[in-house]
């Protein structure tokens, strides 16, 4: 193998610029699918343990239609397949403030707020039971168990698979270079196809990937800790795929 | 709306697209099921290597392990795709490239789930097996492995459903999936809507199935 290296792309040229605003988009689109995705996740989780059939059909049919089909699908669907369905006048809009970025926020959104459901599902099901007959017992509705209750305890254990979920959604975003989204991977490429050096732009873009979710991986366990509740944070398994 | 587009390009999407009969050397399940069984026998090593009592084996594995759960599969394709041509000094098929990806980084996801199948055995059955003259090699494989194997069933098949679904990223590169072969009707036709809610209803059939008998699985392993 011959291969010379040639560290230097990565600092001249606009490389480092390519880098940093890859970085930046990144951050972006997890940031936003990521909220989708906990507000999603956390309704459709907290629906699916309440005692009322048709919602909890409802939430399951929303967790298992879209956790089953692979977001690369889902990115197409909600980028290619969607907008001609909408109003001119929104189209116009989407397509000149960037629609791949919000196509591809939504579709990762909604995809990972299925599987923040199941997570958030087995947080409430590691309750015991009596907690929610207590709730009621002392004149609470259903709607405040949940709300002072029940969901304030689960998403306390279920930080360690959350934060499992929440870096497979930051990895996931890479998905979204098929729609055309310039973040960290995409970025990754462009330098390789500007001075056909991938070693060294993989090198660069596989570092700081690696940098992120250890970072974000640090960050929780101390904030698992400080929020754990003791004896029972090893209740919850890990969460389904 | 029409899905006639569907019908008309039926034969394409399925049997290309999905098997993997046709022109081209493609096909969803051409590479899941290579990938899978490959993918399992290399987890197993790794599995046992991040248990193993020297840590020349331990601290590789647990890197390999680390270092590809701590990265995007898209940018693990992307390795294969531009690194392994210019190591081999050959130029290689998408099929190739593909196949090596995905066993190269499932494997990382199915040593953990193979590690904590092995850990699941209660120690006492390694002493017992000791107690009665099996050699560690003969205990890993006939005491451990066995009872290991069928407590990580459910994680498997999950596992498995995450990599039948992650076979779409294959088409980043060119080769000719389900999802590919959709992209390559609709650059024809035109019928986005149709044809991604098509493919979607194929994926999810083929998931939906799996994750069912998953359940199954679980229900009938799980000791009551």
């Amino acid at each position: 193998m011959n291969y010379h290296f040639d560290w230097s792309v990565l600092w001249t040229g606009q490389s480092g610029q390519w880098l940093l605003q890859g970085v930046v988009t990144t951050l972006e689109i997890s940031v936003l699918a990521w909220l989708l995705a906990l507000g999603l996740g956390t309704l459709s989780g907290a629906l699916r343990t309440v005692p009322f059939a048709p919602l909890r059909a409802l939430a399951t049919c929303y967790v298992e239609f879209f956790r089953n089909v692979p977001l690369l699908v889902w990115m197409f669907f909600w980028y290619f397949a969607l907008p001609p369905f909408l109003p001119q006048s929104l189209q116009d809009w989407l397509f000149n403030h960037g629609a791949e970025f919000w196509a591809g926020t939504v579709a990762l959104g909604v995809y990972h707020g299925a599987r923040f459901s199941e997570v958030i599902r087995a947080g409430i099901q590691a309750i015991p039971k009596t907690q929610f007959e207590a709730a009621i017992s002392t004149g609470l509705s259903t709607g405040q168990a949940y709300r002072l209750i029940i969901l304030p305890i689960a998403l306390r254990l279920i930080i360690p698979p959350a934060t499992n979920e929440s870096l497979n959604l930051l990895k996931n975003s890479s998905v979204a270079l098929t729609i055309g989204v310039a973040e960290l991977t995409f970025q990754t490429r462009q330098i390789e196809t500007y001075t056909a050096r991938a070693f060294e732009a993989l090198t660069a873009g596989t570092l700081i990937y690696l940098a992120l979710c250890l970072t974000i991986a640090f960050v929780m366990a101390r904030v698992e800790r400080r929020f754990a509740i003791p004896g029972m944070i090893a209740r919850v398994g890990a969460a389904e795929h | 709306m029409d899905f006639a587009v569907i019908l008309k390009n039926f034969d394409f999407l399925l049997l290309q697209g999905l098997l993997g009969f046709g022109n081209f050397v493609g096909g969803t399940l051409r590479l899941a099921l290579p990938a899978m069984v490959i993918g399992f026998i290399l987890g197993i090593f790794i599995g046992l290597g991040r248990l193993a009592r020297s840590a020349w084996i331990r601290v590789p594995a647990t890197v390999y392990v680390e270092l590809f759960r701590g990265v995007p599969l898209v940018m693990v394709i992307f390795w294969f795709w531009f690194i392994l041509p210019i190591i081999l000094r050959l130029p290689l098929p998408e099929y190739g490239i593909a196949l090596m990806a995905f066993v190269i980084f499932e494997a990382a996801y199915l040593g953990e789930i193979v590690r904590a199948g092995i850990q699941s055995v209660p120690r006492g059955q390694i002493e017992a097996a000791a107690s009665i003259g099996l050699s560690s090699a003969q205990t890993m494989g006939y005491v451990i492995l066995p009872q290991a194997l069928r407590n990580m069933i459910p994680a498997l098949v999950t596992q498995f459903i995450v990599l039948f679904k992650d076979t779409s990223l294959a088409s980043i590169i060119g080769y000719v999936d389900l999802t590919k072969a959709a992209q390559i009707v609709n650059n024809r036709e035109i019928r986005p809507f149709e044809l991604y809610l098509f493919i979607a209803v194929v994926y999810w059939l083929c998931t939906y199935a799996m994750s069912r008998y998953a359940h199954y699985l679980e229900r009938r392993l799980t000791p009551a």
